[in-house]
């Protein structure tokens, strides 16, 4: 007898794959954008829109219909540069039209090159990395004061940790005991100069995150089994703030893109694209 | 004798009275509370005010989170650190998302005295009037900081109200405070002495001077920076011989190049500036500080006798 997770799982892959090939062409038409980082969370946030619990209720409490139903949860993407990834799950929860991804960075387009109010399911604007978790903190901070039970998920690159400003909201959701505040961390080890290793080293991460006072659960973040129990376990994790710390591949799913720094911040030729979306059929 | 008042006092009871006819007013600090006076709501409204300890960045970010959430969010540190610590906060979080974010800043200017120039604000009215959608005030005694607040309190948007360290003494102000309108404090229609905050006690005192040598000076109090009151620059440029603007801050980019640039483009005429000339600040006494960068109510009828001659 399978749990309802293990139900979910294949579709939840299926899912990704759908997302990643929306990521491939959107960025291709654009040409320009991040697609590195946009594949390597996919899996992450895919979970997080897509799953469903026990219950039968979603792991995310949203309303494509209701973007400003006030008690959703809150997703911020604090790496605001992945944005193709954002907006795709976005158009695929039908927020708005799918056809709206091929206007990706275009003038006059509700899908800017970072983040921005004027697409229907963001709130918050980024693209200045480091100032998410500090924003997510201001979200969680709103539900204690109005007693409200919603939740605040924020997606962190592993470049981006490197902003101080991310240590100084690190400490704070801590001291408020934040445990509406779930952090997903990214952590893909490239950055746009190349290894995070080289550039500028964030080991030991999760003794960094448990010295901070954060509850730490660290995965394969291209596991959707493994992904959809942390959000599970920070789910039931009280008196402090949980943070995801998500093992993945830069470039997830195209054989050439994977690990590939120039991928950061380059979107494929058309050419790549049409061998890139062989290779997620 | 004039009523000598704290502005921070009033903020602080400002704050205060916000917070019991509004459940959605918070209140931020960056270990700070003590002298930005916010410590008055914290002690009223303990669940609904945050001390972030000595991150104004972290600070900053947040208060758009809670905005974004729908709370009004007051947020208070020196003006040295709101405007220039967490300046990328301030444009990315709260000003490009157009947020319900008013950053009230004290200390600013040359007149926070003995802490000496890494603590004295004179950049902070160019930091904050250049991002798109912030509104600001520099209000000019302790009665016009609780107009400033209310005002902001009540109109949608982000805002920076710049508040000073000593007692200022209250204004004869005979107008009421609309946000965005000049005030003519004396009419006169040889010359005319735009100020703000601080330095508006000093233009008086300037057009009392200029009085008894029977020059007539229009003082006019020029609180809101942005949006700036058009009208009453372009007014004072064709109604009197020239202009004279003063501010607590460097001449370059704050008040003065807003009056410039309005001048410039409607109606050309002679300007001089009274601030701080490309120095940094340096300990000292408020009254021998005004005088070291040239602020006093002496300086400013000097510049004004210029233009005139």
């Amino acid at each position: 007898m399978k749990d309802y997770r293990e139900t979910q799982i294949k579709e939840l892959e299926e899912k990704a794959k759908r997302i990643r090939r929306l990521i491939i062409q959107m960025l291709a038409e654009a040409g320009s954008g991040h697609p590195g980082g946009s594949l390597s969370s996919a899996d992450l946030i895919t979970c997080l829109y897509f799953g469903r619990l026990a219950d039968g209720k979603p792991l995310l409490r949203h309303n494509p219909q209701d973007p400003s139903w006030p008690q959703r949860d809150r997703f911020h993407m604090s790496k605001g540069h992945c944005c193709p990834l954002w907006y795709a799950v976005l158009a695929e929860s039908g927020y708005f039209p799918l056809g709206e991804l091929l206007k990706l960075r275009k003038f006059g387009c509700i899908l800017q090159g970072h983040p921005d109010r004027r697409t229907p399911g963001v709130d918050v604007a980024s693209g200045s990395l480091g100032q998410g978790l500090s924003v997510s903190l201001g979200m969680g901070l709103s539900a204690r004061i109005d007693q409200m039970d919603y939740r605040v998920y924020c997606l962190m690159g592993d470049g981006e940790i490197q902003e101080g400003n991310i240590w100084e909201a690190a400490m704070a959701v801590a001291h408020y005991k934040c445990d509406n505040i779930c952090a997903i961390l990214d952590y893909n080890g490239f950055q746009t100069d190349g290894k995070i290793k080289d550039i500028m080293n964030l080991e030991p991460l999760v003794d960094k995150w448990q010295a901070f006072g954060w509850h730490t659960v660290e995965i394969d973040g291209h596991n959707m089994s493994e992904i959809f129990s942390a959000y599970l376990e920070a789910l039931k994790t009280r008196g402090k703030p949980t943070i995801i710390i998500a093992h993945t591949v830069k470039g997830k799913g195209v054989s050439f893109m994977e690990n590939v720094v120039d991928f950061h911040g380059r979107a494929p030729t058309k050419e790549e694209a049409i061998k890139a979306l062989k290779e997620l059929e | 004798m004039a009523q000598m008042l704290y502005q921070r006092d009033i903020y602080g009871q400002t704050l205060v009275e916000l917070g019991k006819k509004d459940p959605n007013i918070v209140v931020l600090d960056a270990d700070l509370s003590g002298s930005t006076r916010t410590n008055l709501f914290a002690k009223e409204f303990p669940a609904r005010f945050f001390n972030f300890g000595v991150a104004e960045q972290n600070m900053m970010a947040t208060a758009a989170g809670l905005a974004s959430c729908g709370k009004t969010v007051f947020v208070s540190t020196f003006a040295i650190f709101a405007s220039g610590r967490a300046w990328d906060q301030v444009r990315n979080s709260v000003c490009y998302n157009n947020f319900d974010v008013k950053i009230v800043a004290s200390h600013a200017g040359i007149t926070v005295g003995p802490d000496g120039a890494s603590h004295q604000a004179l950049e902070d009215i160019a930091l904050m009037r250049t991002i798109v959608n912030m509104n600001v005030i520099v209000p000019g005694d302790g009665p016009q900081t609780r107009d400033a607040v209310l005002a902001a309190a009540k109109q949608a948007g982000p805002f920076y109200i710049r508040i000073g360290r000593p007692k200022v003494a209250t204004l004869e102000i005979k107008s009421e405070f609309q946000f965005g309108k000049a005030q003519i404090l004396r009419e006169g229609k040889d010359i005319s002495i735009i100020a703000c905050g601080l330095l508006v006690n000093e233009a008086v005192s300037a057009a009392k001077l200029l009085s008894e040598k029977g020059i007539k000076v229009r003082v006019i109090n020029m609180h809101t920076i942005k949006p700036l009151d058009s009208q009453a620059v372009i007014a004072a440029a064709q109604e009197t011989q020239g202009i004279v603007v003063c501010e607590e801050h460097t001449i370059v980019g704050g008040l003065a190049s807003a009056v410039d640039e309005v001048v410039a483009e409607n109606y050309p005429t002679q300007v001089a500036r009274i601030g701080i000339r490309n120095r940094f600040g340096q300990s000292g006494e408020p009254d021998e500080l005004m005088r070291e960068y040239n602020l006093t109510a002496k300086d400013i009828a000097k510049a004004a006798e210029a233009i005139i001659k």
